[in-house]
């Protein structure tokens, strides 16, 4: 069957866009669960400063549009003389965007964990830092992986915004397409199915991760 | 320089929180072999004091020396010395969670000691063995009972080589049916000289083990002595009064 020349060009244009979009949201996944873990300990064990600091960062992050942080990457930062590629500057955007609402995911299991956690590693000499690694880290991210997964499924929807600073991805390429052909409609209707197919993606792969972490008596799975 | 006499040696210890005095000014001795055990009604002090004495919970004045040597608190790198002698057992057990009955042994051996993977392996086997449980390494704390769980947490104090072991109350959280099994274990540690402090509400436990009772009430050593001088029938102490009404509520007695 030969498709029309639209929709080669929306299905070319389509395949481009969703692998620069793949080249930022795996980066972005990554470093914001990195962030968040970092963030999180920091806001939850580290010295009275080091939480302010930690607070500030996700009340900022998560206080304002993750547009306009965007854009002060890319529009702003010249000014300071610091030039981000729209690449570099979109996915530095999601990883401290999505750092700082993963920080929060984080801190409220490490909250969770039990005080007698903490007391048995240290009552074996463990230090503080031991304990948090090997004790506490460990069980709150099996509490942590639903919520973070539900960040990073976001996160792959946000994505979308990289073209605002100019980087074409799913949505860019989508777009222009449908400026030129003015077939509004089908195009949108398709990035939708893009979106959903990589939605459903991440979704296996955080069910496998789950699966994989999986250790009784923590939660799901039980019988 | 000659041996010190006292294994462990507390020095009147202080621990209030706000206006609320836990601690007045708690003072003990313990030789090797030796087994102590506290007794005395909730909120005495009992469970502070023995976290105070591995610093789990910061004393706020007194002294903690370990033959003969004190211990500065202030210092971390001795405090986590000073809890890697120490072992301690506690009421609610505190396994890690996330982990076999095998690797809640195995880890403070590989990252405490840093002793190798088969290294560590073998050393929990052979102490979860000894608290038999070597059929039931695989299992998570979730998948073990409470005896079972408890027999965990002695095997993982007594795999980093302890010089004293404090226990704080290592039956209470348990099934009446379970507690003869930790009982056992903690007997046969008993018969192997190990130097121990315990809590414990449980009177076969003091008077079949202890060298010494104190009975601990209102943050002080309010009584102490063998179980002979404080226990039996016709003593007038605070001590027996309390086993008594101990007694009273476990209907026969335990």
């Amino acid at each position: 069957m030969e498709l029309s020349p639209f929709y080669q060009d929306l299905l070319t244009a389509l395949n481009t866009g969703v692998i620069t979009s793949i080249g930022l949201i795996i980066p972005s996944a990554l470093g914001g669960v990195c962030i968040g873990i970092a963030a999180g300990a920091l806001r939850t064990f580290g010295p009275k400063p080091v939480r302010k600091l930690g607070d500030a960062y996700a009340a900022l992050f998560r206080g304002t549009p993750l547009v306009i942080q965007l854009f002060i990457l890319y529009y702003g930062l010249p000014n300071l003389g610091i030039y981000l590629s729209p690449y570099a500057a979109a996915v530095t955007g999601f990883m401290l965007c999505s750092g700082a609402y993963q920080s929060e995911y984080v801190r409220g299991a490490l909250l969770s964990i039990q005080r007698g956690q903490y007391y048995g590693a240290q009552a074996l000499g463990f230090t503080t830092f031991q304990t948090v690694f090997w004790v506490i880290i460990p069980q709150a991210m099996r509490r942590a992986i639903h919520g973070c997964g539900n960040e990073i499924i976001y996160l792959i929807k946000y994505s979308s915004l990289a073209y605002i600073v100019t980087c074409m991805e799913l949505t860019g390429e989508g777009n222009t397409i449908a400026s030129e052909y003015f077939r509004f409609t089908e195009v949108f209707m398709m990035v939708g199915v893009y979106y959903l197919l990589l939605v459903s993606c991440a979704m296996l792969i955080l069910k496998r991760i789950e699966q994989w972490l999986h250790v009784p008596g923590f939660g799901h799975q039980e019988g | 320089m000659t041996e010190a006499k006292f294994i462990l040696e507390v020095d009147t210890l202080n621990k209030s929180y706000g206006d609320n005095t836990i601690l007045k000014g708690v003072s003990l001795t313990l030789e090797e072999g030796e087994i102590k055990v506290l007794i005395g009604p909730s909120g005495g002090g009992k469970s502070t004091l023995l976290q105070c004495i591995n610093c789990l919970v910061a004393p706020d004045s007194g002294t903690i020396s370990m033959h003969g040597k004190e211990i500065n608190l202030k210092n971390k790198k001795d405090l986590y010395q000073l809890r890697q002698r120490v072992g301690m057992i506690f009421q609610e057990f505190n396994l890690f969670d996330h982990l076999t009955a095998l690797d809640n042994v195995t880890i403070a051996l590989r990252k405490v000691r840093r002793m190798d993977k088969g290294a560590a392996n073998k050393r929990a086997m052979f102490e979860l063995e000894q608290v038999g449980l070597g059929d039931k390494i695989e299992l998570y704390p979730a998948q073990l009972s409470g005896g079972q769980k408890q027999r965990v947490a002695i095997a993982r104090a007594l795999a980093m080589d302890p010089e004293v072991l404090l226990l704080d109350e290592p039956t209470s959280a348990l099934d009446p049916e379970l507690v003869g099994e930790v009982i056992s274990v903690i007997k046969a540690l008993a018969a192997k000289g190990m130097t121990m402090i315990m809590a414990t509400h449980q009177i076969s436990l003091i008077a079949g083990l202890a060298r010494n009772v104190l009975f601990m009430e209102n943050g002080i050593i309010q009584e102490q002595g063998s179980p002979k001088e404080l226990l039996g029938a016709g003593k007038k102490t605070r001590t027996q009064g309390f086993c008594d009404r101990l007694s009273d509520l476990d209907g026969e007695g335990s």
